[in-house]
């Protein structure tokens, strides 16, 4: 198939005044000029409105007595396709499971969210948050302290206003 | 009142050396300003924000652009010739700003001691003076172009020498017709010259001002003519190899180029530091004493300066100049440049032959006006108006309408003879 190629119709010649379209374009970049329109996010100072469906750093959920609320259950290692989770389990006496070791890597980690998804006990989340700018490279693997520590909303997989996303 | 009390030569030295460091910082403040107003003005103008985190609104982002320049690594190319790669800077800079000093900006200003006159030099020659430092200029961008052994430089270097030499031809022609109304070549007369006529010389001489204007922007390397610089085709042209303070030497050359031709256009075509509609500021120096015009017996009537009126008619002055300033920025941001084969011929085939017969005729308006004994006042200026008027309607119309610079369609068509896919009425090629 043949590329299209959009041709420009040019004005014939003499038909164009290159005068009026001088003067159109200055008014035109004057009334920018007197009344920018505001396009640039001032992002220190102000904040980006984050969707409810964003997915940014993790955050661990607790229970009231402040164990995590993770069973280890192996389910989030198993489906983390960046294979960013690492998940030692234990038991206690009355033989509840619980991570021994829970790591994320946030470095590998893409952000898809399945975590969430799959977790059972709805502990280990994504949240509404983006800013980990960290200044060395190993302070970015969160282990589970770190994770529990984590107080930014957490994502909802969907909308709750629009759930089918429309 | 009206006598004139003259500087002794010691208070002349001195007010002198008290101007030139004046006008020199307020010129450098006005360029780095000018730098900062350029970024800010040209993101509004692309709906952004510009610098805005040094200082409130940026405005010590100037500072901050000096003090980068300064740290910064100077670079040497290892085959430019040195000793012109670093002479070529200092020659682009100079000219820059020592044109600005025959500028009068202001109305004298009373001492004590004496009148002092608000200007760096009042020198006899005036004009002539910016006219020839101003082409100086050149010989810096040239050499720096050559010297940088460097292939896009040249071509900077050459397309700014054959720039400037064209519309140098037009800007000195333009000028010749204020220095026909004005009949002096010193600015001091032609502001005076301009208080007399009661209108500035941007309506009897508006044709003059269009010419000026062009050839200003053309002289100063600007957008739509910024040929020696044009990223899109030359990476920078002439600067290509320079870095840290030696680029900024000619950021600033440029700039300061920029402010002087804006100071140039308000005082010859928009009457320097007269204030309009108000007599009560006109004043000069004649036969000894300030006047501030002639009674209808011929009569000269006095006046006397004083810092009120030194004051508002420095703001004046400023208020013009910063105009231009704007108007600079802003055809900047607007106008896409234009190519190079354009330049020449809007130089050499419009602008030289239309500003000739534009002299032609004002000198000849003059003479049947002078013949006629209408004397230099306001039905003088009105009369030229008319003249002008109709001279700068016709022109823009012959110019306008692809009849003398046309787009690249046009080139195509009286070219290329050749039979072309001709577009359906849908915008699409046929396939082939």
């Amino acid at each position: 198939m043949a590329i299209s190629v959009k041709v420009m119709r040019r004005p014939e010649a003499g038909r164009m005044s290159y005068m009026r379209a001088t003067l159109k374009g200055m008014s035109l970049t004057f009334r920018h000029m007197v009344r920018p329109t505001k396009v640039t996010l001032e992002y220190p100072e102000e904040q980006p409105e984050l969707s409810p469906r964003w997915r940014g750093t993790h955050r661990m959920e607790v229970h009231a007595d402040g164990r995590p609320k993770c069973v280890a259950c192996g389910l989030c290692p198993t489906v983390c396709p960046a294979n960013c989770i690492r998940l030692v389990g234990g038991e206690d006496d009355q033989g509840n499971r619980y991570p021994i070791v829970y790591e994320i890597d946030e470095f590998r980690c893409i952000f898809c969210g399945m975590c969430q998804e799959v977790c059972p006990v709805e502990a280990i989340h994504v949240g509404q948050h983006f800013e980990n700018a960290e200044y060395g490279r190993d302070r970015f693997v969160y282990d589970l302290d770190r994770l529990m520590e984590q107080d930014h909303p957490v994502t909802q997989l969907w909308d709750p206003s629009d759930p089918r996303s429309e | 009142m009206g006598e004139m009390q003259e500087l002794s030569t010691f208070w002349f030295v001195t007010f002198g050396a008290v101007k030139v460091v004046a006008v020199f910082t307020v010129v450098m403040a006005v360029v780095a300003y000018m730098t900062l107003a350029e970024r800010r003005v040209s993101a509004f103008i692309q709906d952004r924000l510009g610098p805005n985190r040094v200082g409130p609104f940026g405005l010590l982002q100037p500072i901050a652009d000096g003090i980068k320049n300064i740290i910064k690594e100077e670079t040497m190319p290892g085959t430019a010739a040195k000793f012109y790669f670093v002479l070529g800077p200092a020659l682009a800079i100079m000219p820059a700003v020592v044109t600005f000093a025959v500028i009068p900006f202001a109305a004298p200003l009373p001492t004590p001691v004496g009148t002092v006159d608000m200007i760096v030099a009042d020198v006899p020659i005036g004009i002539l003076y910016i006219l020839a430092l101003s082409s100086l200029a050149v010989y810096g961008i040239v050499l720096s172009g050559w010297a940088s052994n460097n292939k896009y430089a040249f071509l900077g270097g050459l397309r700014a020498s054959a720039q400037m030499i064209s519309y140098e031809v037009a800007l000195g022609l333009s000028v010749i017709a204020v220095l026909l109304l004005a009949g002096n070549v010193t600015l001091t007369e032609m502001v005076w010259k301009q208080q007399q006529l009661g209108l500035w010389f941007v309506f009897p001489l508006s044709l003059a001002f269009i010419f000026f204007l062009i050839s200003a922007l053309a002289e100063t390397n600007r957008l739509p003519f910024d040929m020696p610089e044009a990223e899109s085709e030359l990476i920078t042209g002439y600067h290509t190899e320079y870095s840290a303070m030696k680029f900024s030497m000619f950021f600033i050359a440029e700039y300061a180029h920029v402010v002087t031709a804006s100071a140039l256009m308000a005082t010859l075509f928009f009457g320097g530091w007269d204030i309009p509609f108000w007599p009560g500021d006109d004043m000069f120096r004649h036969e000894g004493a300030w006047i501030r015009g002639f009674d209808e017996s011929g009569a000269p009537i006095p006046t006397s300066p004083s810092v009120l009126i030194t004051l508002l008619t420095l703001a004046a002055f400023s208020v013009k100049t910063g105009f231009f300033l704007l108007l600079y920025i802003w055809i900047r941001w607007t106008l896409p440049r234009f190519r190079y084969d354009q330049v020449m011929h809007l130089g050499w085939k419009v602008l030289l032959p239309a500003a000739l017969a534009y002299i032609m005729l004002i000198a000849g308006t003059m003479l049947v006006l002078d013949q006629l004994g209408v004397a230099y006042g306001m039905l003088y200026g009105l009369v030229l108006t008319a003249v002008s008027g109709v001279t700068t309607l016709a022109f823009l119309f012959f110019v306008d309408r692809d009849r003398v610079i046309s787009g690249a369609h046009r080139k195509r068509t009286t070219r290329a003879r050749a039979p072309r896919a001709v577009a359906d009425p849908a915008g699409r090629t046929p396939p082939s």
